[in-house]
């Protein structure tokens, strides 16, 4: 339903910058009321930096904002809030160790004088969740909580401090197919009663299924503004990229090779000492993509630190290229010719504030080639440093250029030439293009593609079903540390694997 | 060795160890205070030992001891605000911030205090506070003397003790340090003035800290020296950890290092041939021991340790 | 309503790493200027005398560098760990364990050829100091106590088996002090200048810059301990054996503070007293924090501290100033140095609304 009166938001000629990076230029942006935006672009377009300005947890360089026809000067998420703004970020500001109660009434005025009325607020909480069908216990801790429960908790959140414009930050991304439903539900209903939702994603189809109204964002302006009715995928795409979206993706027919990975009766420990893998099987060939899909939280983390060497499990065996692969040390992991890519390539993979050079020989520094008694050989490691950033196209100011001045595109390529150079048997890619833009994408596919023809097996994680479909030649399911089941990728629906993803075994 | 079983004895050591405690509780008790909202006070050594200089300080000069007190706690503040600038204002690194605030704040001590008095064969001393016996409770046989009869500051200490565990976990103002604490952001996206909750919590941190030095020069002795700290401020960060962040455990862990302090000396007047030093240092070993023990379970503020800039475009 | 926010600068050119440390201290030298003038100090009269009694005569000069050995030392010692970020503020402990067991072989080695002794007692006290600081690494590494509490901590702990013994099985037969015999001949640091106190101990600390430096940029264990130092997720992810680095890096530590130990005894002392150590440990992290770090900066850093406290006795005869204006001055100069650094990689923007 959309208001077609005064916008309940105006952005006017918002500019951001960040230090060398325009974030966003000259960007203006309506809201209305009842309606369901969605902020369309792909990642670093500036969808998020825009509402972050909104919600006053960043300020404009330039431009004005209007809320319900008054200035708003927003300075902090405190003014946006009292201004009825709220905004549910992409990672979830919940504090896990506290109770849901406890996250959800921190900083609101409830309670008797300085004390804290839980009993009260308790009230309150549910007959909140009541009238909108979002049911979680008050006195569980949020770490104990799905991820799909931790967003309701978000979205009660902004509820209950009579928040009546929401901005959603990429709600999707960690939710299984049936609670993205269930997400949309809830939306409508909020909407219904006159609030309004923005929506930022980057996945066209279900920018489609939800919004009424769809706002295209492309290198920190707005390219374009239609309603959802009246536009299609085709068209938005082309917005979005600016050019054909339709990514080129040839996959040579071979036939798979002698296994690479052997994976028996797999057993292993989250942090919290429960089970993460139960007894897991699985096998890798040459020459063979196998997608692991899966939403974040089933394991992948626990399953990728055991094969990167950084946890050992607790049962199982594990042969690379037939020979038994030592637990626990990553040193292993490296000598036994796995070409390993991190989901977390800023916190674990590289070392940010180290040079481009001292990433890249991080794990051939004690090797022969590179040192004499102790002493590292600078002019080798020069040379091939020079030599990797030439072949992956690293596009950085040198060697010796600090690491974090490099764009998320890049930093991947650092990790994928430092990990593919020794040209690995067995490659494991978690969430390889996570966040990164259109062209760091494509790049990356290709190269996946290359490695496959050259003969290696590839494990590919990730929780964008897309690229699972279009690289896959076998696809599998993770849920709950257990794999749920097995498709040829050829043939695999994308309502078998979204079962699967929730836990269905059909 | 039946002497230790005297009830005097045992009275005397209640009393001693609550006496032996109360620095450490208050000083505990204000670093957990500042821990909880995320930041290390390292400072807390000098902190305490400027408290003591200018606890002595003003009470030699106005004959008011609680007046000395009160200077003690002003000054814990304005050392706690400096700490607040540097490690949360300017977001410098926590563990040098505070270092560098112990070095500068023990030099200023005894720099102030060589100012002022010179250097005297026969150090200046005070009028101390004398210790209040309460009224009912002191009579209770056996521990009554030992355990009610203490220094004023001992029994505020007391007070405090569940005063601040009711600030944390019952008012709202303590949820907000504890959010502070674990998840700046968080706190930060629901309107709590991260920058204002850690500044307050470091300036009242420190004014215990300052109290706590001071209970040294103004009770326990009746003079300043320089090693009167003796190490205690690093103690309170272990009785931090010790207790888990928790005011009433961390006050235990106190009580069992002021029982170890009090036991020494007590041992030593009835003749057991324990070399002195080797006691002196096992508070500080079963300290390390403790900390071991902790170290697997610890419940600590995950945001301890880290500056809050908003600014900064995620990575 | 003026709002101040800190946000991240452009990169300096490689110039400032000098500029700023130097701005640093003539910024702390003018603040210093405050607590001179409220000791009721003349102003230029004392500076006079701070920089006259530290470098003004032959004596005074050789006497600033006896005073810099034990700091170089110690700031080496701190710098080197938290490069790695081992937070040791144990470094006076280090010292003591290094003077102490020192002390052992110095008392004890009369029977033993002369050529053979001071080469002895310089490897005990490095590893005297060595091992005490493996103790908190163990800790750190195997059950992840945290290395600030216990590094302080085991400084209590070294002082006082330190008092034990030189109550103890080390007390000079006869005295009722706490002290102990007094070092053979043949342990002594020679004098390398006539008239003065200038002995080899300083060559040694001199000598550990250069080391430790070639040690930090041209060896692999200074690539891991740098990398380490920076993430160690990242670096045991890397291969790197964290565990093993960090136990290194303290030994090399504790053995860098534990030979300022042997050298206030072998040079100065010549007997194991308490108040062996002024609180050298301390004074070195402040001195290795100003020098960023790095061997070199430490050097400088370490040279400007010995010039304060070397000059502030003297200050103190002519002017009466307090000689604790050093220790002011020192936690003076690292605030200063913290918060010039921090401007290297931030600046403040002034917002109106």
């Amino acid at each position: 339903m959309v208001n077609n009166d005064q916008p309940v938001v105006r952005m006017s000629s918002i500019t951001k910058r960040f230090l060398d990076v325009t974030a966003n230029k000259d960007v203006s942006f309506d809201l209305y009321a009842g309606e369901i935006c969605a902020l369309l672009g792909e990642n670093g377009a500036g969808k998020t930096t825009m509402m972050n300005i909104l919600f006053g947890y960043y300020t404009c360089d330039a431009g004005e904002i209007f809320i319900k026809g008054e200035k708003a000067d927003l300075s902090s998420p405190k003014n946006a809030i009292s201004r009825g703004v709220g905004m549910i970020h992409q990672h979830f500001a919940l504090v896990p160790s506290q109770t849901v109660l406890e996250n959800i009434i921190v900083g609101t005025d409830s309670g008797k004088g300085i004390f804290l009325d839980l009993k009260t607020a308790r009230k309150g909480l549910l007959e909140l969740q009541e009238r909108f069908g979002l049911q979680i216990d008050p006195e569980a801790r949020v770490w104990t909580l799905s991820v799909g429960e931790q967003q309701k908790v978000e979205i009660l959140k902004a509820l209950y401090r009579e928040v009546d414009i929401l901005i959603m930050d990429e709600p999707t991304a960690v939710l299984a197919p049936a609670e993205t439903a269930d997400l949309f539900k809830t939306l409508r209903s909020l909407v219904k009663e006159g609030r309004s939702v923005v929506f930022i994603s980057h996945k066209l189809n279900e920018v489609m299924d939800i919004s009424d109204r769809i706002v295209v964002l492309r290198n920190g302006q707005v390219v374009a503004e239609h309603r959802t009715a009246e536009t299609n995928a085709r068209e938005l795409a082309n917005l979005m990229v600016g050019r054909e979206l339709l990514e080129n993706i040839e996959k040579k027919e071979l036939p798979p090779g002698e296994p690479v990975l052997k994976i028996k009766n797999l057993n292993a420990l989250n942090d919290k000492k429960l089970a993460a893998l139960k007894n897991l099987d699985l096998i890798v060939r040459q020459n063979e993509i196998l997608g692991m899909a899966g939403i974040s939280g089933n394991g992948q983390k626990e399953f990728c630190e055991v094969l990167f060497g950084m946890r050992p499990p607790t049962d199982g065996k594990i042969q690379i290229n037939d020979k038994p692969l030592k637990f626990g040390s990553p040193t292993a992991s490296i000598k036994s010719n796995m070409g390993r890519i991190p989901e977390d390539r800023i916190d674990t993979g590289l070392l940010m504030d180290l040079s481009v050079e001292e990433n890249l020989i991080l794990e051939k520094h004690s090797s022969a080639d590179f040192h004499r008694y102790g002493l590292m050989k600078s002019q080798k490691i020069h040379q091939y440093c020079d030599d990797l950033i030439k072949r992956y196209g690293i596009k950085t100011a040198g060697r010796d250029a600090v690491t974090k001045s490099l764009s998320g595109g890049n930093l991947q390529k650092v990790m994928l030439a430092r990990e593919l150079a020794g040209e690995p048997s067995l490659i494991i890619a978690s969430q390889p293009t996570r966040g990164l833009d259109v062209g760091a994408m494509e790049y990356i596919h290709q190269r996946i593609l290359q490695e496959r023809e050259r003969g290696a097996g590839i494990l590919l994680l990730s929780e964008d079903l897309d690229e699972i479909f279009a690289l896959s030649d076998r696809i599998v399911v993770l849920f709950e540390g257990e794999i749920m089941g097995e498709s040829p990728g050829a043939t695999a629906s994308r309502e078998q694997i979204g079962l699967w993803m929730s836990g269905v075994k059909a | 060795m039946g002497e230790i079983l005297d009830i005097a004895f045992i009275s005397g050591l209640m009393g001693a160890t609550m006496r032996m405690a109360t620095p450490i509780i208050f000083a505990t008790l204000g670093e957990i205070l500042s821990e909880r909202a995320g930041v290390l006070n390292l400072g807390i050594e000098g902190i305490m030992l400027m408290g003591a200089m200018t606890g002595f300080l003003f009470t030699f000069s106005t004959g008011s001891i609680w007046f000395g007190v009160f200077a003690a706690a002003c000054v814990g503040m304005l050392l706690g605000l400096l700490m607040a600038l540097l490690s949360v204002n300017l977001g410098l690194s926590q563990h040098v911030s505070g270092l560098g605030i112990t070095l500068f704040a023990s030099g200023l001590a005894m720099f102030i205090y060589r100012l002022h008095f010179g250097a005297p064969t026969v150090p200046p001393i005070i009028e101390p506070f004398q210790q209040v016996a309460l009224p009912v409770l002191s009579r209770i046989p056996v521990i009554g003397p030992g355990l009610f009869t203490q220094y004023s500051l001992t029994y505020i200490a007391w007070l405090l003790v569940p005063a601040m565990s009711i600030l944390l976990y019952k008012t709202k103002i303590g949820l907000k340090i504890r959010t502070v604490g674990e998840n700046p952001v968080v706190a930060d996206t629901v309107g709590v003035n991260v920058t204002l909750t850690r500044t307050l919590c470091l300036v009242a941190g420190g004014a215990l800290m300052g109290i706590g030095g001071a209970f040294l020069t103004l009770a326990h002795q009746n003079m300043f020296l320089i090693e009167v700290i003796g190490g205690r401020g690093w103690v309170a960060i272990a009785m931090v950890i010790f207790g888990n962040w928790d005011p009433l455990k961390g006050t235990i862990g106190a009580l069992i290092f002021g029982f170890l302090d009090g036991l020494q000396l007590r041992l030593q007047s009835v003749g057991l041939v324990i070399p002195f030093h080797i006691f002196l240092m096992i508070p500080y070993l079963l300290t390390i021991v403790a900390l071991i023990s902790v170290s697997r379970r610890a419940a600590v503020p995950a945001g301890l340790l880290k500056p809050y800039r908003r600014e900064e475009k995620g990575g | 309503m003026i709002r101040f926010r800190i946000i991240k600068r452009e990169p300096l050119p490689g110039w400032a790493k000098i500029v700023i440390p130097i701005a640093a201290i003539l910024v702390t030298l003018i603040l210093s200027a405050i607590p001179i003038l409220l000791a009721g100090g003349h102003l230029w009269k004392s500076y006079f005398y701070l920089f006259y009694g530290a470098l003004g005569t032959r004596y005074n000069l050789l006497e600033t560098f006896v005073k810099a050995s034990p700091l170089l030392l110690t700031g080496l010692a701190v710098a080197f760990a938290f490069r790695a970020k081992f937070w040791n503020i144990g470094a006076e402990g280090q010292l003591l364990a290094g003077a102490l067991t020192a002390t052992v072989f110095g008392v004890h080695m009369g029977s033993f050829p002369a050529v053979m002794v001071l080469p002895t007692i310089i490897i005990a006290g490095f590893l005297g100091g060595g091992i005490w600081a493996s103790i908190p690494a163990l800790l750190k590494t195997k059950l992840k106590v945290d290395d600030v509490v216990s590094t302080l901590l085991l400084n209590y702990v070294m002082i006082h088996i330190m008092g034990a013994l030189l109550f103890g099985p080390l007390q000079q037969p006869g005295s009722s002090w706490p002290r102990s015999a007094a070092i053979i001949e043949a342990a002594r640091y020679p004098i390398l200048m006539a008239r003065s106190r200038f002995h080899m101990g300083i060559i040694i600390s001199f000598a550990a810059v250069l080391i430790i430096w070639f040690i930090n940029k041209k060896t692999i264990f200074g690539y891991q301990s740098k990398a380490v130092g920076i993430n160690i997720r990242a670096a045991h992810f890397g291969g790197i054996n964290t565990t093993s680095v960090i136990l290194w890096t303290a030994l090399i530590s504790g053995g860098l503070a534990g030979l300022a130990g042997v050298g206030e005894l072998c040079a100065l002392q010549y007997r194991l007293i308490m108040d062996i150590s002024p609180g050298y440990g301390y004074s070195g992290i402040v001195i290795a924090m100003l020098g960023n770090l790095h061997p070199v900066g430490v050097l400088f850093s370490s040279l400007f501290f010995s010039v304060i406290i070397v000059g502030a006795h003297t200050m103190s005869r002519m002017t009466g100033v307090p000689t604790y204006i050093a220790e002011v001055i020192q936690g003076m100069a690292l605030m200063v140095m913290l918060i010039f650094l921090l401007f290297t990689e931030y600046k403040i923007r002034v917002m109106r609304k």
